[in-house]
């Protein structure tokens, strides 16, 4: 028998007036899990959050936490820590008093909240910032400090509102790691909301991607990204290109070329279907390339962006049907092969890696 | 379709913790307030306007007895037209002065603003006493005037000039507003196409103020048109609507054709209100949180223009204010004009009117603190808590209908309906403490607004992240919201207060001698021929609030210092 999962969700529907913003949402969360909410704006990933919170009540559907059933508690019985988008510190109390909002509530004596205090201004980074104002620290120092105010009660589910979505980029990569490493030490569950692939990528145990108020696919940052389960994952997850294809009985000819690939790519697909071939840019390869390789096809550079390491180059190819492709090639390649704007080179799709829809 | 309402029937139900029915409890707490003491007297006026005398149902009998009295049309019509040349006459000058306040590099702007403000502080009324000194019988000015072709100054030429002045500071206040909102990247890119000056200022700077000027127009149209005092000291025999239902109610008892002027008085103030609204909906939306704000370049010939049009309106003004002030220290106008305190002692002690100066007073303190505590708390409960939705839109309903209910309309509601036979609340009527709570009415609508833009400038989530705590939401109430609040709480007090000292068309139905007020007392002492004393009692209100103003501004500052130490 498995655990049973510290929050389950299950037919959560949320509508406002006629609009449908949630609907069939089943998601299990295991205990000192870090779980990110992916997706587009618009998708009901906050919406969700607000719900586990008791901020927004669902129209139908039921909510355990802990195996209790929480569903319809107001927030204030519920057990979480929330920080949003804004911070939501604060401005007229010090760093203590705010860390300290919840604990002052509990009756705990003063001498041990102050130490509670310190404690978790240490945790977060940010000793002896007590006697400051919020106004006083940067975006990211009060963000730490909402962190620490929401972490000071122990509770048993983080909440995480787009938490690093008002910072700058530099501060934002380090945040994010130090809630990750916090999060681990803490063993708290955690959700954090976010439209930030990258991000979720970075810290995620599993990743929920979400589109139109419905969960595309629950799964690790590497299945999601590897083995999108729908269309819509696909293409909101990574940099995809997606080819017209049509199925042959030993492979998928796109423009005038057959490409082989194995049996379970091709599975469920009838023979004449007109598909979908969906592929990273990092799946077409410029080498090695092997003389005969039926999955090797000549292409024409259109356009040479500039990354950095390397470079995002987009290739048409007669064979196929002059559809666009978009392969990453890295600086140095280009520079030994000569190639530029005009220049023809072989290049050669990892069948393995094809994604096909129908 | 079955399934959706059955949904919708069934829907989860978040159980509601004992602190949210306590606020919900005091939202319907302050909902009661605002349904006795404002919703029930509107009613109560509608009531009489579809009864007769005796209380029977009547129909639109008195509507069409109204429209049968030619010398009521004739009140209908002179208000119509004061009204629309008062406008057409402030609306540019005020613009004028607000272009020279927002949009020249002229000296000494604050003091010009300063100015034009101190009128705010006295009765409306003041500026017409001051015109009876200037151009009156015996008026120092009268020869100037009857060489223009004016006759007399009571009536219409009376009415419209005191007007004039007293809506000046109201509709200058929006317009700056407006000019003041302006993106000066728009005019950077006008510059870079080589825009001429002219058409700079009617393809930008009047586009964006349209609204402003929209709403100053009708501010300004409806405050006179539902203006009691000015009409009632300087009209003469020249008869508008405010005046009429006054004569109606207290000189004829005519209760029907009262209720009928009333309502006729309300459509304007509705009109402006419904207009009103919809333009701040407009202005909102037209600068946007990037616009990089205007600063006017210098221009030695154009700022010297500007300076010498606010130097002439301030010297107006000056001189209405300035009028007043020595006459009600001269001695005997216009025989003996030798300073002397006679009109402040003689003149004010013989009226009692010592009495109604402190009943001022402590309206206007009573004002203050009931009145900001509950427009307070009602915008706090509106803004800040949760559902309860049908009583959440009554009351955000009932906090907007001040704005469009004329003093006059609402005084004359509280009538009608205190004074109702078998009203338990009887018992108020003719009290100061009626008094009181019909000034807090009266202007609540202003001090609600400023009440939840403060509230709304605070970050939505401190109730969210306070429930997550499990701090109740009173707790946050006392410990953030109303510390980061109190700057706001003061500038409402000094609203009210302030409006209490000087108000009179709300009041003016329900005083008893004694619980009679300062600015009552100003029509008495004028009605009675002391006009000195008159005089002399709205310097003492100018006086009063100029203090009151001034320890306001220390109150600010000192608050400022206690509660806001934590802005960077």
């Amino acid at each position: 028998m498995t655990p049973s999962p510290y929050l389950r969700l299950s037919g959560i529907r949320k509508e406002f007036g006629s609009f449908v913003a949630l609907n069939g949402i089943h998601l299990d969360i295991a205990k000192g899990e870090f779980v990110c909410f992916l997706g587009p704006s618009g998708c009901g990933k906050t919406t969700l959050l607000r719900i586990v919170a008791g901020l927004e009540v669902q129209t139908a559907g039921r909510i355990e936490l802990a195996g209790r059933d929480i569903s319809r508690l107001p927030p204030a019985e519920r057990d979480y820590g929330i920080v949003f988008q804004s911070y939501a510190l604060f401005p007229n109390l010090t760093i203590a008093d705010n860390v300290a909002y919840g604990l002052v509530n509990r009756k705990l004596p003063r001498a041990q909240a102050k130490a509670r205090v310190t404690e978790l201004l240490a945790l977060v980074g940010l000793p002896g910032t007590e006697g400051k104002y919020p106004a006083q620290l940067s975006g990211g120092q009060q963000q730490r400090i909402a962190l620490a105010r929401a972490l000071a009660t122990s509770p048993g589910l983080l909440l995480l509102d787009e938490p690093l979505s008002a910072l700058d980029a530099i501060v934002r990569v380090k945040l994010r790691q130090e809630i990750r490493s916090l999060q681990r030490k803490l063993g708290v569950t955690t959700i954090m909301v976010t439209h930030d692939q990258e991000e979720a990528f970075a810290v995620a145990d599993r990743i929920v991607v979400m589109n139109q108020g419905t969960i595309e696919q629950v799964g690790s940052a590497f299945e999601v990204y590897r083995d999108p389960a729908t269309l819509f994952v696909a293409d909101f997850v990574g940099r995809i290109n997606a080819l017209p294809a049509v199925r042959e009985a030993d492979g998928l000819r796109v423009g005038t070329q057959l490409f082989q690939c194995d049996a379970a790519t091709l599975n469920g697909h009838d023979p004449g279907r007109e598909l979908r071939i969906y592929l990273r840019p990092e799946d077409v390869l410029a080498r090695p390339i092997v003389a005969g390789d039926p999955n090797v096809f000549e292409a024409q550079i259109d356009k040479i962006e500039f990354m950095g390491p390397y470079c995002l180059v987009r290739v048409t190819s007669e064979q196929l049907g002059s559809h666009k492709l978009t392969v990453y090639l890295s600086l140095n390649y280009l520079a030994e092969a000569q190639l530029e704007v005009g220049s023809r080179l072989p290049l050669r799709l990892m069948p393995e890696r094809m994604r096909v829809f129908g | 379709m079955n399934t959706a309402a059955l949904a919708l029937a069934t829907a989860t139900r978040q159980r509601v913790h004992w602190t949210e029915r306590l606020a919900h409890g005091a939202l319907a707490l302050v909902a009661l307030v605002l349904l006795v003491f404002l919703a029930g007297p509107l009613l109560a006026i509608l009531q009489k306007a579809i009864e007769d005398n005796d209380g029977h149902f009547v129909g639109l009998a008195n509507f069409i007895a109204y429209a049968q009295t030619p010398a009521l049309l004739d009140s209908l019509w002179n208000s119509i037209w004061v009204s629309t040349l008062v406008t057409l006459i402030t609306l540019p000058t005020a613009f004028g002065f607000a272009y020279a306040l927002t949009r020249s590099r002229m000296r000494f702007k604050s003091l010009a603003r300063t100015i034009t403000l101190v009128p705010l502080l006295a009765p409306s009324l003041l500026s017409a006493i001051s015109l009876i000194y200037w151009f009156g019988n015996q008026g120092a000015l009268k020869d100037w005037m009857v060489a223009l072709g004016i006759e007399q100054i009571y009536g219409a030429p009376g009415i419209v000039l005191a007007e004039t002045f007293s809506t000046f500071p109201h509709a200058l206040m929006i317009l700056i507003t407006a000019l003041s909102a302006a993106d000066a990247r728009l005019y950077e890119a006008a510059d870079a196409l080589g825009t001429t000056a002219r058409r700079k200022f009617f393809t930008i700077t009047l586009p964006g103020a349209k609204y402003g000027l929209i709403s100053a127009a009708l501010v300004t149209f409806t405050l006179v048109i539902t203006d009691f005092g000015i009409p009632k000291v300087i009209g003469g025999n020249f008869n508008v609507l405010a005046t009429d239902v006054f004569k109606l109610v207290i000189g004829q008892q005519d209760f029907p054709k009262g209720a009928v002027v009333a309502l006729l008085l309300l459509a304007p103030a509705v009109l402006t209100f419904a207009v009103d609204h919809w333009v701040s909906r407009k202005q909102t939306a037209m600068l946007t949180a990037r616009a990089v704000p205007y600063r006017p370049k210098r221009a030695p010939a154009f700022d010297a223009l500007m300076s010498l049009y606010c130097v002439a309106v301030c010297a107006l003004i000056l001189a209405m204010l300035g009028m007043a002030l020595f006459a009600s220290f001269a001695s005997f106008w216009p025989y003996n004009l030798t300073p002397s305190l006679r009109h402040y002692t003689m003149g004010l002690v013989d009226a009692e009117v010592d009495v109604a100066f402190f009943n001022s007073l402590s309206m206007a303190t009573g004002t203050a603190i009931g009145g900001t505590l509950l427009v307070f708390v009602g915008a706090y409960l509106l803004e800040k808590t949760q559902r309860a939705r049908p009583l959440r839109s009554a009351v955000r309903l009932l906090a907007m209908l001040p704005m469009a209910v004329p003093g006059l309309v609402l005084g004359l509601g509280y009538i009608f309906f205190f004074n109702a036979p078998g009203n338990p609340l009887g018992g108020l009527y003719h009290t100061l403490t009626l008094l009181t709570v019909c000034t807090i009415v009266h202007f609540y609508t202003t001090g609600h607004l400023t009440a939840v833009t403060a509230l709304k400038a605070l970050d939505p989530e401190f109730e969210a992240v306070s429930a997550s705590l499990k701090v109740p939401f009173y707790k946050t109430f006392w410990r953030v919201t109303l510390p980061i609040c109190t700057p706001a709480l003061v500038d409402i007090a000094r609203y009210f207060f302030i409006n209490a000292m000087t108000t009179i068309s709300a009041v003016v139905f329900l005083y008893a001698p004694e619980t009679k007020v300062a600015s009552i007392a100003i029509l008495n002492l004028d009605e009675a021929g002391e006009i000195g004393a008159a005089a002399a009692m709205a310097v003492l209100i100018a006086a009063a609030n100029t203090v009151a103003t001034l320890l306001f501004m220390a109150l600010g500052w000192w608050v400022d210092r206690r509660t806001q130490a934590w802005k960077a």
